[in-house]
Order: C-alpha cells, then structure tokens, then sequence
C-alpha cells in the first residue's frame, strides 16, 4: 500500500472547475442570505419587484447555498478524492465535463426560475420538473462516473470515504426521484401525486436525508479524506468508521418525522422520528471524535495551519449541531423551537458551521494541488487565517442570535394569561425579534467577508506562479501549510 | 406467517445484522486496516505524506 503512484494523471482541470464553481456559488448564495437577513431587519429592501421579495429569494437562497455551493464541493471533492484513493484517473472525461455543464445548468435555471415565482412548494426541492429532469440526468451521469472511478481502482480495497460518497450519490438519486412523483399540467407547474399527510411524510422523509446524505455523508467524505491529509496522519480509528458509516446511513433514514410533530402525521410516526433522531446521536458523535482525534498528538498544527482550524473547527460545530437536533426532536422540546428561528439558528451551526467550514477547509486544501502547487500550498496563508475568524465569528453570531430569538418567540408564543388568553400578540414577538435579526445580519455580512477574501486569494492562487509566493516556510518543509499566520501575503 | 410475526422477525434480524457488523469489524486485531487507513498517502504528489514517525497506526 506505501507503492508511490507513478504518473498516471489524474483529471485535474475538473477538479479546479469544481472548486471555482463551489467559491463562486458560496458568494452568491450568501450574498442573497445577506440580503433577505437584511430584508427581515428593513422590510423596505422587499422592492416594489416581487421577484426580489423575501419569498421568492429564500428558496434561491437555500437552492443556491446547498446545492450550487454544497453541490459543486461534493461533486468536485469527490472527483477528487476518488481519483487519488483509487489511484485511478476519472471514468470518463466526456462524462466529467457532463456533470459540470449540467449541474451548472440546473443552477441557472434555479437561479431564473424561483425569482420569477416557478415553484413545487416542497421545501428543498422547489424546482419544477424540467429541471428535475436535468438534475436526475445529471446525477446518474455522475453516479456512472463515480462508480465507474472505483470500478477501475488499484487498491483492493475501497478507502472509507468514497463509501460515504456511494451512500450520498445512490440515497439523493432515490430520494430525488420519489420526493419528485408529480403531474405536468403545463411547462412551468406541476403537482405532486401524493397528498395530505402522505405528501408530507414523503416530502420530510426527502428533507431530512437531503440533511443527512447531502449535507452529512458526502461531506463526512471530504472528512475522512482531508482531515487526514492535512493533519498528515491516518484517521484515529479506521473500524470505527466502518462502525460510524453502517450506523449513520441505517438510522438517518428513519429521522424524518421529526419535522412533522404535533401535526396530522400519525402519532406512533412521530414517535420513531423523534427515538431514531435520538439514536442518531451515537453515529454522529462517533464520527465527530474519530476526527477530531486524528489530530492526537498532533494538536500543535492547529496553532499553525488555518486549514486545519477550519476542518477541526468545523467537526465541533458538527458535534454541536448533532446534539441539538436530537434535542430539539424530543416532541417537548420541538412544542417551544418548532416554526422559531432556533430551527434557522440551528440549521445554520450545520451549514455555516459544518458543512461550509468543510468546504472552505478542502478547497483550500485541494485548489492548490489541482493548480499545479503543493497541497494546501494557496496564495496567503495568513488570509486564509482572517477568513476562519471572520466564518467562526460570523457563525457564532448568526447562531447565538437565533438562539436568543427562538427562546424569545417560544416562550412569548406559549404564554397565557390566568384566564386563558394569549400574554403577547404574534407582532409582538416579530417586534421582540428585531434587535436579533440585525445581529444575525450582521453575523451573516462578516460570514460573506470571509467568503469574498476566498474569492480573492483563490483568484491570486490559480494565476500567479507558486515559486514566488506563500513559500516562506521552505526551511520547513513538513509544514507547507503550516506557514505561520503573517508570514505570507 | 402474519404481518406482525414478520415484522418482529425483521426487526431480529436487522439486530444480527448490525451486531455482526460489530463483530466483523473488532474480530483480528487493531491493525487489521492499517493499509487501509493510510490509502490517501498512498499517491504520490504531497507534502502532507506521513513520515515514518508520524504514522501512527490507530
């Protein structure tokens, strides 16, 4: 297993593409977050154009930051990761090229299409069906190549990561496929052929696994890859990651219901949503440390290498975040944050904290090796530094706000008067709300600052030649990414 | 056999299943990945590549 890989050259300029799309992507998906934060703090932002108005714009943000940012990242790290865990190039370059032509495509006509009001409803997935179409083309072209890639590895064994991108890859085709059953009835509109409650348990059943093998698997992928790399070491425990994966992949898909408590959905439904969420704490935690402690005895690089900040930074709101769904999917927990910004709150410690600091972490460890530098080699390492303050910073005080603004909204929501009327008016607690939505605005803006320096330093990485720059540490080479913060740039 | 039976067994056998899975994985021994576990350094290119002393098998 130690044979050192002779030249067979893997596709590096669909990685770089992938990893451009994936910064690009993140500025504008946040860009909109920004911009309806702010629209929640000065209603006057929502313009006399409906296509700007708060409504419109949160499904093309969400769209934007999950499936433009996120989906770009998974793709693209796991081209990446696949080719050199298997030591194999791509499957097919014809079908590389597809999946980020089309994928491309799918965004841009999310991006066209939900300004102009073109929705199923169904959260998460409001794209109506041509565009379905597409996505589903699209993904089983990245499937083949992906399966393809593996099919054709040197090492007998599949390294544990591209496990995690198997289930991601194989659950979102299904559940894609059955959260999008609808009728036509013209190019732009289409309903959904289950209903009622039936149309809900399917539509959670898609949500939370959009959660738990977009947002969780694929990206525990990038972690099982990167977070060794960086650190230089192997994983902490590679059973464990066997144990890990079987157990997050046959528990999440059970968790669903608990977004629809109290709700027509059958009691006994609600009740295996909410104990199979709280099962799910094991796998996820599991997870988090077998990261976490690949760094053991190694935590001095923390000190030096931004880079690893991000990805160690963002396993701990990863710890985090699984700890308070399984608590907020306790049915008298989720009576007080249900329909509060605790859930925004809480989605956001997953997606500033988890899933985007990932990202930002991999990016910066791969764009450079893609760009003919060392890995992990970008720009500046010390703007790396600013930009995990500004993330860390920023997602603090976006989720520390929510927090506050969903305690606030349900407790003011539950209070009643001796005699059995409401304490508080509902525009009482949007009132109430305000001083926590600037913050959140504010936590946003700084979070996107981050995001615009990336932008910069991953501009300068791709086209200024590596020798002259960011290799201060050349007396050291066991830290190429260890630069000291300052020292670059 | 009725639904129910079915089900209780289902769930039976879905137990086995995973405690196999345990005990497939913690049967021989702490380094029986340890060539799995260092397949992302196994290419060449990088200066994040363990060295000897560094790597630590699990």
């Amino acid at each position: 297993m130690n044979t050192q890989v002779s030249a067979e050259p893997y596709d590096t300029g669909i990685i770089r593409a992938f990893a451009l799309a994936t910064v690009f992507w993140g500025i504008i998906g946040m860009s909109v977050g920004v911009l309806i934060a702010l629209q929640l703090v000065f209603p006057e932002l929502n313009t006399p154009w409906e296509y700007f108005h708060f409504g419109r714009l949160r499904p093309l943000h969400t769209n934007a930051v999950i499936f433009a940012f996120g989906g770009n990242a998974l793709i693209g790290t796991s081209y990446y990761i696949v080719q050199r865990t298997c030591q194999a190039r791509l499957f097919s370059d014809a079908l590389s090229k597809f999946t980020f032509w089309g994928w491309q495509t799918v965004i841009v006509a999310a991006a066209i299409t939900l300004p102009l009001g073109m929705t199923t409803t169904h959260e998460y997935a409001e794209l109506e069906w041509p565009i379905d179409i597409l996505i589903a083309v699209v993904w089983v072209a990245y499937a083949i190549n992906f399966i393809g890639t593996i099919a054709r590895r040197k090492p007998q064994h599949i390294y544990v990561a591209n496990w995690f991108f198997l289930a991601f890859v194989i659950t979102i085709a299904v559940l894609h496929i059955f959260n999008s059953i609808q009728i036509p009835v013209s190019l732009t509109k289409s309903y959904y052929v289950p209903a009622g409650a039936m149309d809900a348990m399917i539509q959670w059943w898609y949500g939370h696994n959009a959660v738990g093998f977009f947002l969780t698997a694929g990206f525990l992928g990038m972690m099982y890859y990167f977070v060794p790399k960086q650190a230089g070491r192997p994983v902490y425990s590679y059973r464990l990651s066997i144990v890990h994966f079987w157990a997050l992949i046959a528990i999440y898909m059970w968790a669903g219901p608990h977004h629809l408590h109290y709700s027509a959905l059958p009691d006994w439904a609600q009740s295996v949503g909410m104990v199979m969420s709280l099962v799910l704490l094991a796998p996820s935690w599991g997870g988090m440390i077998n990261g976490i402690m690949t760094l053991s005895g190694a935590w001095d690089k923390l000190r030096t290498d931004p880079i690893l900040k991000f990805l160690v930074v963002s396993l701990s709101f990863y710890g985090m975040s699984t700890f308070e769904g399984p608590m907020m999917a306790i049915k008298t927990v989720n009576a007080l944050s249900h329909d509060t910004d605790w859930t925004i709150g809480h989605v956001h410690s997953g997606a500033l904290g988890w899933v985007a600091m990932m990202t930002i972490g991999s990016i910066y460890h791969m764009l450079p090796a893609v760009s003919g530098r060392r890995a992990g080699e970008m720009y500046s390492i010390a703007l790396v530094n600013v930009h995990f303050w500004l993330a860390t910073v920023g997602t603090v005080l976006y989720i520390a706000s929510m927090w506050v603004n969903g305690l606030l909204q349900g407790l003011m929501w539950r209070a009643v008067n001796d005699d059995g009327t409401l304490t508080y008016t509902f525009v009482e607690s949007v009132v109430a709300s305000g001083p926590g939505y600037l913050v959140r605005a504010l936590g946003g803006a700084i979070y996107l600052t981050g995001m615009l320096i990336m932008g910069y330093n991953v501009l300068k990485t791709i086209s200024a030649p590596a020798t002259e720059t960011s290799r201060p540490e050349e007396n050291a080479p066991d830290a190429s990414a260890g630069a000291a913060a300052g020292a670059a740039a | 056999m009725d639904l129910p039976l079915l089900r209780g067994l289902m769930t039976v056998v879905m137990l086995l299943t995973f405690l196999s899975l345990f005990l497939w994985v913690f049967r021989g021994g702490k380094h029986r990945f340890d060539d799995a576990a260092k397949l992302p350094f196994a290419d060449a290119d990088d200066a994040h590549s363990p060295t000897d002393s560094e790597a630590r098998t699990p």
